[in-house]
Formats: structure tokens, C-alpha cells, sequence
């Protein structure tokens, strides 16, 4: 029997129910929760979310132990995944609505999708590919199954390059996958991707997985 | 770069799947949450599934199959996005910002809208404030009268003065997300999408449009991506009755060289 166990915060995000739904279905261990020791016990962290930047930002720091997290992912260096709006916040601002501080755990900002001429419209809503820029396990086994789907006007604009690991054109690049040692980001859903988004969430739980 | 959608639009009738014709008949098909399983696995880009039922008597009657029987429509969505590892619409019968928000906490990434977006426009304005556009679907059900088309209300029921090309625009203005345009005249009969309907309200908006209405053949998916700059295409009736539908679709267009996701079966 595997000791994973896979924690989701909880800070009233629209997708925690998906993002359950489908750990659970990958045969995980799993806990939706925002409890300090709940977060302490489990060996894999995820932030799920939805919507934008500023109000999930208010919503994780009035409802997420950030002290406690902090030691786990930063210090101790458990595992960590972002998605979507909770990539997002792991930079060092945002500029959606209003101007408003992240978690600052990986360098840069975010800002608009620059999707001007081309006729094409934001939110980028849908399925699109990511092009590979650094290997990584996380990619284990995809193949060119490489669509995953995607909501969202705003993007990572990563500072240090070497933390991008794929990037997605709309319009122009955009990172849709950073990594900085244990703390990973996908700007894609892959709770709503079906198997390539199967198979990025479950090497990301096997590569860290204790024995 | 993004890729065009392949949607089956799946139609609840009291709890239970159904075919329709021409917005008034209608064919028993199943069980939703077996028949959403299969759609997921068989790779669909996305699901629409609409509650047409006009009364509050759910009854999925399949308890014999080993599915739970469900008496709500919000249970049914919930057993459904259980499975289904992909973004669900789900549209029918919202009527207020609380309607909305339960079918989202159910499981619902995005819903559609169809009568209440036209008997109170501000409505759309209201829900993609609260919920951002993204998630907001008009559905618009259009009838072609004499020479002009017309949208259509409840169902197809009760005839509007909008034009599909005016009211696309309103909706696009009050915050609308997406337009998933229906023929009315070519529901259910298979002959292929109603092309210049389309073309219309596509040319019309810069949002994104999905297409509905009359496919009986794969072919019709792809003269409406060839003719017309629609996002996605959808369709209702033919999923239903070919094993393996949407992933047979799907690698048709891939293999003609459209701007598809790979087809994949998978087991989920």
C-alpha cells in the first residue's frame, strides 16, 4: 500500500469537486481540506482554481494556512501542484481587475494574453497543445497526445526561463507549464483534459511518490 | 494552436436520454450516467447536456443496471461529472443566479442559457459579471420564416421578433461567452447543418460560435468547418446510435486534415 496521500485546498474554488473526482479515479489517496495538519500529513499538495486572480488571492490567504504551507512546500520541499488561477498566484504579482500581490514562490507576473489581431477572442477557452521546452518526468508517457483544455485571458509571464517547462500559442507563447523544484504550475485544466491530463497529474504524484 | 471542438449534446427528459425531431418528438435513448461514460471514453472534446423536461419528475429507472436511481436534475449532473474527465454545459430550465450557481456546484463547468436570455437580456449581463463570460452559453434556437430566420423561444414553442444575427450580437454585448446556434427545421432529420444559419451568426460575433442542427453523416461536420469559421460542431441524435460515434467522428475529420484534437479511445 502506497502512504500517498494527495491534499487539495480549499478555499472555495469552483473545480475542487473535478480535481477530487478525478485524483480519486487515479487511485489516490485524497483530502480536500485547509485543516494546518490535515496539510502537514498528506505528501502532495494541490491548488486548485478557477476565476480571478485578485479574489482568489483574498480567498486563499483568508482561508489557507499560508505560514504552515510555506514550510511544507518551501522549506521542507513537499510536492506542489498550481492549476489555472492557482499557478497563476505563485508569482510575484497580478494585474487582473487591479493590481494585487502572489505568493511570490516563482519569479515574474501575470498579464493579459496578448491575442490582438488573428481574430482571435478572450477568454482563450478550449483545447490546444503545449510545445515541450525543457524535459521533465512530468511528461512520461504522453506521447503527442498534447491538447489539454484551457480557460483563461491570463497568463505567467515566468522571469527565469529555465523554469518554464512548455509553453502554448495563442495569439502569441504563453507558459502553460512552469516547474521550480518541487513546485509545479499548469495554466491548463487537467482535471478536464481526459487522459493527457490523467497522465500529467499522475506522474506528478509518482515521481514524488515514497516507497 | 487551438483546436475545433466535436460536442455530442446529450438531451434529459425526466432522467432519461432522449432523441428529438423537429423540437417535438421524442425517442427514449437511456441512462445518463452510462451513456456519458461512454461519450467521455470515447474521447468527445467537451459534453452539452440540456434538461428539456417540462415537469420536475426525474427518474432515471435504471436502478436494475447497477446506477443509482436519481430524482433531481442536480443529482444527475452530479453522477455525471463524476465521470466524465472533461468540461460538462448544462443547460435547461435556469431561471435565476441561484439556478446557475448550484449546476456549477454540482459539477457544471459552464451553463446554457436559452428562454431567460431572451425574456430578460440583462440576465446574461448579470450572470457573466457573477460568473465570469467564459461560463456563460446562449443558446439560440432559430426557425427559418418565409425568407428570414427567427429565434425562437421555450422550446421552439413561441416565436420572437429577434433575427439569430441581431440576438447574437445582444448576447455577445451583455456578456455571452459563447452562441450555440440550433436549426429548428433541421433537428433530427440528418441532412446536414442549416450552412447559411450558421455563417450568419458566426460573421456576426466575435465570440465563439458552436453549431447544432442536422448532422447525419461525419461529412457534416466537416462542411461546416470547411464552410464556415464555427469553433465546434455539435450534434445530438447520431451519437447515440453508433458504437464508438464521437471517436469514429473525430478521426474522420483528423484523418481529412482538420484542426481537431487526436482521436483516442480511452478507458477511463
Amino acid at each position: 500500500m502506497s502512504k500517498t496521500k494527495v491534499c487539495i485546498l480549499d478555499y472555495g474554488s469552483g473545480n475542487v469537486r473535478s480535481v477530487y473526482n478525478v485524483i480519486r479515479h487515479l487511485q489516490f489517496d485524497v483530502v480536500v481540506t485547509n485543516n494546518t495538519k490535515e496539510i502537514r500529513n498528506s505528501t502532495h499538495v494541490i491548488l486548485p482554481g478557477v476565476g480571478a486572480f485578485p479574489s482568489s488571492m483574498k480567498k486563499i490567504e483568508s482561508s489557507i494556512p499560508l505560514a504552515t504551507l510555506e514550510i511544507e512546500i518551501l522549506e521542507k520541499g513537499k510536492p506542489f501542484l498550481g492549476i489555472c488561477v492557482g499557478m497563476q498566484v505563485l508569482a510575484d504579482s497580478g494585474s487582473e481587475h487591479e493590481s494585487c500581490k502572489g505568493l511570490g514562490w516563482i519569479g515574474g507576473s501575470v498579464k493579459k494574453l496578448c491575442a490582438d489581431g488573428d481574430g482571435l477572442s478572450l477568454p482563450h477557452i478550449g483545447w490546444n497543445d503545449i510545445s515541450i521546452t525543457k524535459q521533465s518526468q512530468i511528461f512520461n508517457g504522453l506521447k503527442d497526445y498534447r491538447d489539454f483544455y484551457y480557460v483563461h485571458s491570463y497568463a505567467f509571464d515566468v522571469e527565469d526561463k529555465s523554469h518554464v517547462l512548455a509553453h502554448t500559442e495563442y495569439g502569441s507563447n504563453f507558459t502553460s507549464i512552469v516547474c521550480k523544484d518541487n513546485i509545479y504550475g499548469f495554466q491548463f485544466h487537467p482535471e478536464k483534459s481526459q487522459r493527457a491530463g490523467q497522465l500529467l497529474l499522475n506522474n506528478f504524484i509518482k515521481m514524488y511518490e515514497k516507497e | 494552436m487551438k483546436k475545433n471542438r466535436l460536442i455530442p449534446i446529450v438531451l434529459l427528459k425526466d432522467g432519461w436520454i432522449v432523441q428529438s425531431k423537429n423540437f417535438s418528438q421524442y425517442q427514449n435513448l437511456g441512462n445518463p450516467v452510462a451513456t456519458v461514460k461512454r461519450l467521455s471514453e470515447w474521447a468527445s472534446d467537451e459534453i452539452i447536456f440540456l434538461d428539456i423536461s417540462r415537469g420536475d419528475k426525474y427518474d432515471t429507472k435504471r436502478n436494475d443496471q447497477g446506477y443509482k436511481n436519481r430524482g433531481s436534475f442536480l443529482d444527475i449532473i452530479k453522477d455525471v461529472s463524476d465521470i466524465a474527465f472533461m468540461p460538462i454545459t448544462v443547460g435547461g430550465k435556469i431561471r435565476t443566479i441561484k439556478d446557475i450557481e448550484d449546476r456549477l456546484l454540482s459539477g457544471a463547468d459552464k451553463i446554457c442559457l436559452n428562454s431567460m436570455a431572451i425574456e430578460d437580456i440583462s440576465f446574461i449581463n448579470q450572470a457573466s459579471k457573477e460568473f465570469g463570460s467564459q461560463c456563460i452559453v446562449i443558446s439560440i434556437d432559430a426557425k427559418k420564416n418565409l425568407d428570414n430566420y427567427l429565434v425562437y423561444s421555450k422550446g421552439g414553442r413561441h416565436m420572437t421578433n429577434f433575427t439569430p444575427v441581431e440576438f447574437s450580437k445582444i448576447v455577445e454585448d451583455n456578456g455571452a461567452g459563447e452562441i450555440l446556434i440550433n436549426s429548428i427545421d433541421r433537428d433530427g432529420f440528418g441532412g446536414g447543418y442549416d450552412i447559411s444559419l450558421i455563417e450568419k451568426v458566426v460573421e456576426s460575433v466575435s465570440i465563439p460560435t458552436i453549431a447544432c442542427g442536422g448532422v447525419g453523416e461525419w461529412n457534416h461536420f466537416s462542411e461546416a468547418l470547411e464552410k464556415t469559421n464555427v469553433d465546434a460542431v455539435a450534434a445530438a441524435n447520431i451519437f447515440h446510435y453508433i458504437d464508438q460515434s464521437v471517436y469514429l467522428a473525430k478521426k474522420y475529420l483528423y484523418e481529412s486534415g482538420f484542426n481537431v484534437r487526436k482521436p483516442d479511445l480511452i478507458k477511463i
